[in-house]
């Protein structure tokens, strides 16, 4: 083995030692890095009221209700396993909408409903025209 | 024999890089004119973010060449240490600014779209975080390699830090996938590509326009460092005879 391969194999060595050092660190870290608790994750331990959470998930179709204050909104997250209420007092991003992304911070009431102090609106990988989305979603207009 | 260390040659070097800059600066120039001017007028806009989606002719190219920045460092550095090819050396070195200040763009860029869609600057999640620590482990390599030349190092130090950065690449990539986060999973893969064509067509040209000006960026700064090594070199060989009498 010439000097030239025994550095070469020595590097590599290293790269895939640190690697998968890591991967190994990043895979028991692997719930602390989530950045927001899903609806099925927290189904059968809900976090205690006095703890700040996230919650992520889609806005249930048809869920949201505005309150007559104007400032105050009642929305369901779901992800597909289970489903939590959330009420908010703010103003919610534009994107923020029924079967879109959501993601909520506040804490867990007792009932295991969600008190969202702030909205955050997540959105999707896909990007398109209007034409096409309208294609592909049902839309609503106000013309009936 | 046409070997790598054909390409060792610094002159061999300078008489490829010495045309090829002006060309690769102009063409990456005359790229992203066009795709910064069909993004902004020939595309429509998205059915969520409306025109905000446009940001993403920058953002994309920023992000990319942010990471392929420090695959470039790496593959220099793996070149260096196992076949001491000196050329590769001053190409880490000459990468290394261009590098962080595409991944500072891609950071500022990505804020500036995340206030009008997610309704926030900044979040710690895992995707925004490892870009961010990506712009940290440039400026780390910046510092280590400036201290490495000013005490007379080979350069073998920041070549093992070049190495162990690399660590953050899978991680930023993998970050949408591993973790529940609030930036959205990968809309661009080998084949297939989640954005719609209408949207998408100037994209590749921003990408390959910025690509061609990091190219002619890493020709001129390693032209810098090697015109700087040769003045340095004449005038240590012009202060010796001062010193020995």
């Amino acid at each position: 083995m010439t000097a030239k391969n025994q550095r070469l194999a020595l590097a590599l060595l290293a790269v895939g030692a640190i690697l998968a050092a890591a991967l190994l660190a990043l895979s028991g870290l692997k719930d602390q890095a989530a950045f927001f608790y899903a609806p099925g994750d927290v189904a059968r331990a809900v976090p205690p009221p006095d703890q700040a959470v996230r919650l992520g998930g889609m806005v249930q179709k048809g869920s949201i209700r505005r309150a007559r204050d104007g400032v105050s909104i009642a929305f369901v997250v779901t992800d597909g396993r289970a489903t939590t209420p959330v009420t908010f007092s703010g103003i919610a991003p534009d994107l923020f909408r029924e079967g879109s992304g959501v993601v909520a911070e506040g804490h867990f009431n007792a009932d295991r409903s969600f008190t969202a102090t702030n909205l955050l609106a997540k959105h999707d990988e896909k990007y398109m025209p209007p034409e096409v989305a309208g294609r592909m979603h049902e839309t609503t207009t106000l013309e009936d | 024999m046409p070997s790598l260390h054909a390409f060792a040659n610094p002159a061999r070097f300078l008489k490829i890089a010495r045309p090829l800059t002006p060309v690769l600066l102009l063409l990456g120039a005359a790229l992203v004119a066009i795709g910064c001017w069909a993004g902004l007028t020939r595309t429509p806009a998205d059915y969520l973010q409306g025109e905000t989606v446009r940001i993403l002719y920058i953002h994309v190219p920023a992000a990319w060449l942010g990471m392929g920045g420090w695959s470039g460092i790496a593959i220099s550095s793996l070149v260096f240490l196992v076949w001491r090819h000196p050329l590769a050396d001053v190409a880490a070195r000459a990468i290394a600014v261009p590098g962080a200040t595409f991944a500072a763009l891609c950071l500022v860029t990505g804020a500036i779209w995340g206030r009008p869609t997610w309704g926030t600057w900044w979040q710690w999640d895992g995707r925004l975080t490892s870009m961010l620590l990506l712009f940290f482990v440039y400026l780390g390599y910046l510092a280590l390699a400036q201290a490495d030349r000013e005490r007379g190092g080979d350069g073998r130090i920041p070549a093992l830090y070049g190495l162990a950065g690399t660590v953050l690449l899978p991680i930023i990539r993998y970050s949408v996938v591993w973790w529940n986060t609030l930036h959205q999973g990968a809309s661009i893969g080998l084949t297939r590509s989640s954005i719609d064509g209408a949207i998408l067509w100037p994209l590749p040209f921003t990408i390959l326009g910025f690509t061609l000006l990091f190219g002619a960026i890493v020709l001129m700064r390693m032209r810098t460092i090697l015109a700087r090594a040769k003045a340095e070199a004449r005038l240590r060989r012009k202060a010796r005879p001062a010193v020995v009498a």
